[in-house]
């Protein structure tokens, strides 16, 4: 196959991507294409079927797909974008050349003046959280199970316990429980629910599933198929309490123990990542550390809304579009934004020099631990851009602040963000 | 109404309204709620009285799809359904079977158990040419 | 499937060594039938081991081990070729970290110049951090062993098998040895749930059952106590911790707990050793984890634990006195052990197998080469490895290269089916990832699993419920449809 040329290539047709292309065309991109690996586009949103989707972007609440397909009509509305499917990258080379395979076109090589990274996250394993026992059929990642049971029309199985209670381990029992299998309860390691408080309603009250909190799983019992797991206790340690053991029978245990951005693309290119999100280092205008790589979604941060995630490809796109135009503004020198006190990961990790008058950059932050009545700051050695009292603040939910560009001087050296109990954090 | 009905009841309730997540308590009696305590804001009492006196779910679920590129269609209540019949709903539901091609918003089940709610694709499904 | 009523040799157990054993055979003009009672072969200790073509220094040379070892180690640099074997002469290391682990250093050396072991050296603190340079800084010294190795241990397993397939071996899985018959003493027969296979010449290579098997033809001379030995593996992200096998200076009953690289480019670290009484007990205990660990940071301080991707145990099948068990039963004639096998049988399995070719034929088996016996294995294209001209034109030739399956190790439906439809090809979704690594990266089949099991299928033709993870009852999922949805009375 001949060398093809794009204005903005994006790796990934999930709602980061889609939103990216439709962006990047938006703001002068001519030729823009989208690699997907799978057979259609819209990403993990298709297995997604429950709803909630789309609050802050439409004012409306759509289901995964339904949100997907608004993006998806647009983009194959676009005669400028061209759309790749079941094409896998293989890889990506700094001069911006993309090889990637599929079945029905073979190799496709193809070169572009703007890249933007979409390839979303993938779910921890069980190996990664080291639980002992057997190895047996029976346990799956939550987000497998769930494209068995709503794609793909198998039940992963009947006897449910789930370790995890983020949203996806929410949507998931209660996704069984109305598929007719019974699910025993739900494990959760910290002493509170990372998932949305609704989920706990809905998924789990309406069902009367058991939550767990301050508990783990220590054993998998079962040689073929599971045949159950072993609960106990855990203290502020994360240590397990000794006596505390009990066993749940079950023949399935999903796990929904986190999600890691998919960045082995990018980390291949020496793109440098933050260790905290696990996703490459960005400024405001989601450009990498390597100028003409962008990234936006999951592969940034793992977002809990998905709006959230189509605002990052809105930037990205833009960004890149621009970039390919020889329009984005060229970094003279930037400055780190720094999570402290109280903040886990915040995004943008910098912020790019000169910025454009009237320029906000909007913050991605997430809390270190709950904390009702806090103060979320963002200083610079110039003084305050923002303080703002946050009546809840919990891991699960992404903080977002705006900060106005024009109070940061490129001698401000640092933007520091922190979130202080009130009784602390002055005010 | 039962004797049972007429006493007061409480019953505890998670606000989902705003990330604050209030739980606090309902007393119902008739029907009627008589008390309510533990909810910072008028939406929060709102949600809390209709959580307790009519409550709704948004049912989103999958039903057979034959002829299509995918072996299921994922649907969803139009308006939300009373929390009671959604587990009457999924099983009305689990012997549907929809013929390909879909498009998102096709009535799958109108107007499910006469509850006046339409049950929809919540995507589009291409048939599978043959 | 066709039922079996005799061959020339039953191999008992398709593990490593009986592989290896019927691969021998198949030399010659023999019906070989080699048994598993699981649903592929190297599901016992030939899946779950070290993974260690090791030189040959530990064992007294005057044991089957040592110079077993050391044949077998030079056999397989002939086989690497012929049989398209994945082996890296990686050499291995012993690190001393005080005077007494020195001095055993010097026991090695020595040892392993009877045993015939070329090229092993005392190395300096200097020199060995040299080559290694994430090494604990308090090491004193290492023995270097440039012959040793690393392998794919089922990779070998199934590669000895095909090849004794395609020179006429026939694989039975799924068919456990129920009971040997013995007539005046001498072999008759192996009962299997599809009748009795009449034969004349058993080798028992069972693993850790070996004792169970000898029991089944009245012969109680050995036992096998199971020893578990757990694991931690890591991404390919932190490869290059280690260049080579590293080792502690050993104790009296292990190895110890050593860190090496994969011949797939991963890490891993154990095992430690614990005897147990069920020899099904393949879990991976928290304890054993610690020990692991702890063991590990003795020889690598800064492990990146956050890189680990799976954690596995096997057992070893150890022997009272601790040396292989090859000889004839004197219980039932006819009857070749090979047992005892632990570490290193994967070393020493094609030596072992000339062994068993020996001693069956001083049980009287007629041993008259084929004159067609084909050593040679195709070779299988790894996707992954090709260049992009190579790549593109193995899609042009077959679509299904262009679609990839398991994106961690960039595994494509070409060489998944082409691992079912291989000699001894898979039938489970463990066993397509022992095959062609689809599920063994850092997603850990999070991705690929689902699609394996529609492939399998597919390709077995059997209904997706029906396809297993790995053991006989192992099934993966359940059917949903036509709808079976019961919401419980919870209200």
């Amino acid at each position: 196959m001949n060398k093809q040329f794009f204005d903005v290539a994006i790796i990934g047709g999930g709602p980061a991507g889609l939103a990216a292309a439709l962006s990047a065309r938006k703001a002068g991109a001519k030729q823009v294409v989208i690699l997907e690996r799978d057979v259609e586009l819209g990403g993990i949103l298709q297995q997604c079927i429950h709803n909630g989707f789309g609050l802050h972007r439409f004012q409306e609440e759509l289901t995964g797909p339904g949100y997907a397909g608004r993006f998806v009509r647009m983009v194959r509305a676009d005669t400028g974008i061209t759309v790749y499917t079941e094409a896998m990258v293989l890889e990506v080379a700094k001069d911006k050349t993309i090889w990637a395979v599929s079945p029905t076109l073979g190799l496709i090589q193809l070169s572009a003046r703007a890249v933007i990274f979409a390839m979303g996250c993938r779910e921890r394993t069980r190996g990664a959280i080291r639980i002992p026992g057997y190895r047996p059929a029976g346990v799956f990642t939550a987000g497998a199970a769930q494209r068995m049971v709503n794609m793909e029309g198998f039940l992963p199985g009947k006897n449910i316990v789930i370790l995890g209670s983020g949203d996806i381990g929410l949507i998931m029992a209660r996704r069984m429980t109305l598929e007719g299998a019974k699910v025993q309860a739900v494990v959760e390691l910290m002493p509170f629910s990372n998932g949305l408080t609704r989920n706990v309603v809905q998924c789990l009250e309406d069902f009367a599933i058991p939550l767990h909190l301050s508990h783990t799983i220590t054993f998998v019992h079962g040689r073929e198929r599971v045949t159950g797991v072993s609960v106990a206790a855990v203290d502020a340690n994360r240590c397990i309490v000794p006596g505390s053991e009990f066993y749940l029978p079950c023949d399935c245990l999903l796990l929904s123990v986190g999600l890691i951005p998919e960045n082995e693309l990018s980390r291949a290119m020496d793109i440098c990542l933050d260790g905290l999100t696990n996703g490459p280092v960005v400024d405001q205008y989601r450009q990498t550390c390597v100028s003409g790589f962008f990234a936006a979604g999951n592969v940034v941060h793992v977002h809990d809304l998905v709006d959230f995630v189509s605002e990052e490809g809105d930037i990205a796109g833009r960004s890149a579009a621009l970039f390919a135009n020889g329009e984005l503004p060229l970094e003279k020198q930037y400055i780190n934004v720094k999570a402290e006190t109280g903040i886990r990961t915040v995004v943008p990790q910098r912020i790019s020099l000169p910025t454009a008058a009237g320029e906000k950059v909007r913050l991605f932050m997430r809390a270190q631990e709950p904390l009702t009545r806090s103060t979320l700051t963002i200083t610079t050695t110039a003084g305050k851009l923002v303080e703002r009292k946050l009546p809840v603040a919990k891991p699960g939910e992404m903080i977002v602040a705006d900060i106005s560009t024009e109070k940061i001087s490129p001698d401000s050296q640092e933007i520091i963000v922190t979130l202080l109990p009130q009784s602390l954090g002055g005010a | 109404m039962s004797e049972l009905q007429r006493q007061p009841i409480t019953q505890r309730v998670s606000c989902i309204v705003c990330p604050m997540s209030c739980v606090g308590e309902v007393e119902i009696a008739e029907g009627q709620v008589v008390r309510m305590v533990g909810f910072s804001c008028e939406r929060g009492r709102a949600y809390a009285e209709s959580e307790v006196t009519a409550p709704k779910r948004v049912l989103t679920t999958t039903v057979k799809l034959n002829g299509g590129t995918l072996r299921l269609l994922p649907v969803v209540s139009r308006q939300p359904l009373p929390k009671d019949k959604i587990a009457a709903c999924v099983r009305c539901l689990a012997s549907v079977e929809v013929e390909a091609p879909v498009k998102e918003g096709d009535i799958i089940s109108g107007d499910l158990l006469g509850l006046g709610v339409d049950i929809v694709a919540s995507r589009d499904v291409e048939s599978v040419s043959r | 499937m066709s039922t079996i009523s005799k061959a020339d040799v039953v191999v008992i157990g398709g593990g490593i060594v009986g592989a290896a054993v019927a691969r021998e055979l198949s030399r010659y003009q023999l019906d070989i039938v080699l048994l598993e009672a699981e649903t592929d072969i190297a599901m016992g200790t030939s899946k779950a081991n070290s993974a260690i073509l090791h030189a040959g220094f530990d064992a007294k040379p005057t044991c089957w081990k040592a110079r077993l070892n050391v044949l077998g180690n030079a056999l397989y640099r002939q086989l690497q070729d012929e049989l398209k074997l994945h082996i890296g002469w990686t050499g291995s290391l012993v690190v001393a970290k005080d005077p007494v682990d020195m001095a055993v250093l010097e026991e090695l050396l020595v040892r392993g110049q009877q045993n015939g072991v070329n090229g092993l050296a005392l190395l300096g603190r200097d020199e060995v951090l040299a080559r290694e340079p994430n090494l604990a800084s308090d090491i004193t010294g290492a023995l270097w062993a440039p012959t040793a190795g690393i392998i794919c241990p089922f990779g070998a397993t199934f590669a000895f098998a095909e090849n004794a397939i395609r020179n006429g071996a026939t694989l039975l899985r799924e068919t456990p040895a129920l009971d040997i018959v013995v007539e005046n003493g001498r072999v008759a027969g192996v009962r299997t749930p599809q009748g009795v296979i009449n034969t004349k010449f058993v080798v028992n290579a069972a693993g850790v059952r070996a004792d169970d098997i000898a029991r089944l033809a009245g012969d109680e001379s050995f036992t096998i106590q199971a020893r578990k030995g757990e694991y931690i593996l890591f991404d390919r992200s932190v490869r290059n911790l280690v260049n080579s096998v590293i080792f502690p200076a050993p104790s009296k009953i292990s190895k110890g707990i050593l860190i090496a690289p994969t011949v797939h480019g991963n890490l891993f670290i154990g095992p430690d050793a614990q005897n147990i009484d069920d020899k099904t007990d393949i879990a991976a205990t928290g304890n054993g984890m610690d020990r692991v660990i702890t063991g590990a940071r003795r020889l690598v301080p800064n492990l990146p634990l956050q890189a680990a991707i799976t954690q596995f145990s096997g057992l070893r099948a150890t022997a009272e006195d601790g040396d292989f068990i090859l000889r004839e039963s004197e219980a039932a004639r006819g009857l070749v052990h090979a047992a005892g096998i632990q570490s290193p049988g994967l070393t020493a399995a094609p030596a072992i197998a000339q062994v068993v070719s020996a001693l069956l034929k001083e049980a009287g088996l007629k041993l008259s080469e084929k004159r067609d016996f084909n050593p040679a294995n195709p070779l299988k294209p790894a996707f992954q490895e090709l260049s992009w001209e190579q790549r593109s034109s193995l899609i042009a030739s077959n679509p299904l290269y262009g679609r990839v399956i398991c994106r961690c190790e960039t595994v494509t439906e070409a060489e998944i089916v082409a691992a079912i439809h291989s000699p001894c090809g898979a039938r489970t979704v463990d066993g397509v990832k022992r095959r062609v690594r689809a599920g063994s990266g850092r997603c850990q089949g999070g991705f690929c699993g689902p699609r394996v099991t529609a492939i399998l299928a597919r390709e077995l033709n059997i209904p997706m419920t029906e396809v297993r993870k790995d053991s006989i009852d192992s099934r993966l999922f359940f059917d949903k449809l036509p709808g079976n949805c019961e919401v419980p009375a919870h209200e």
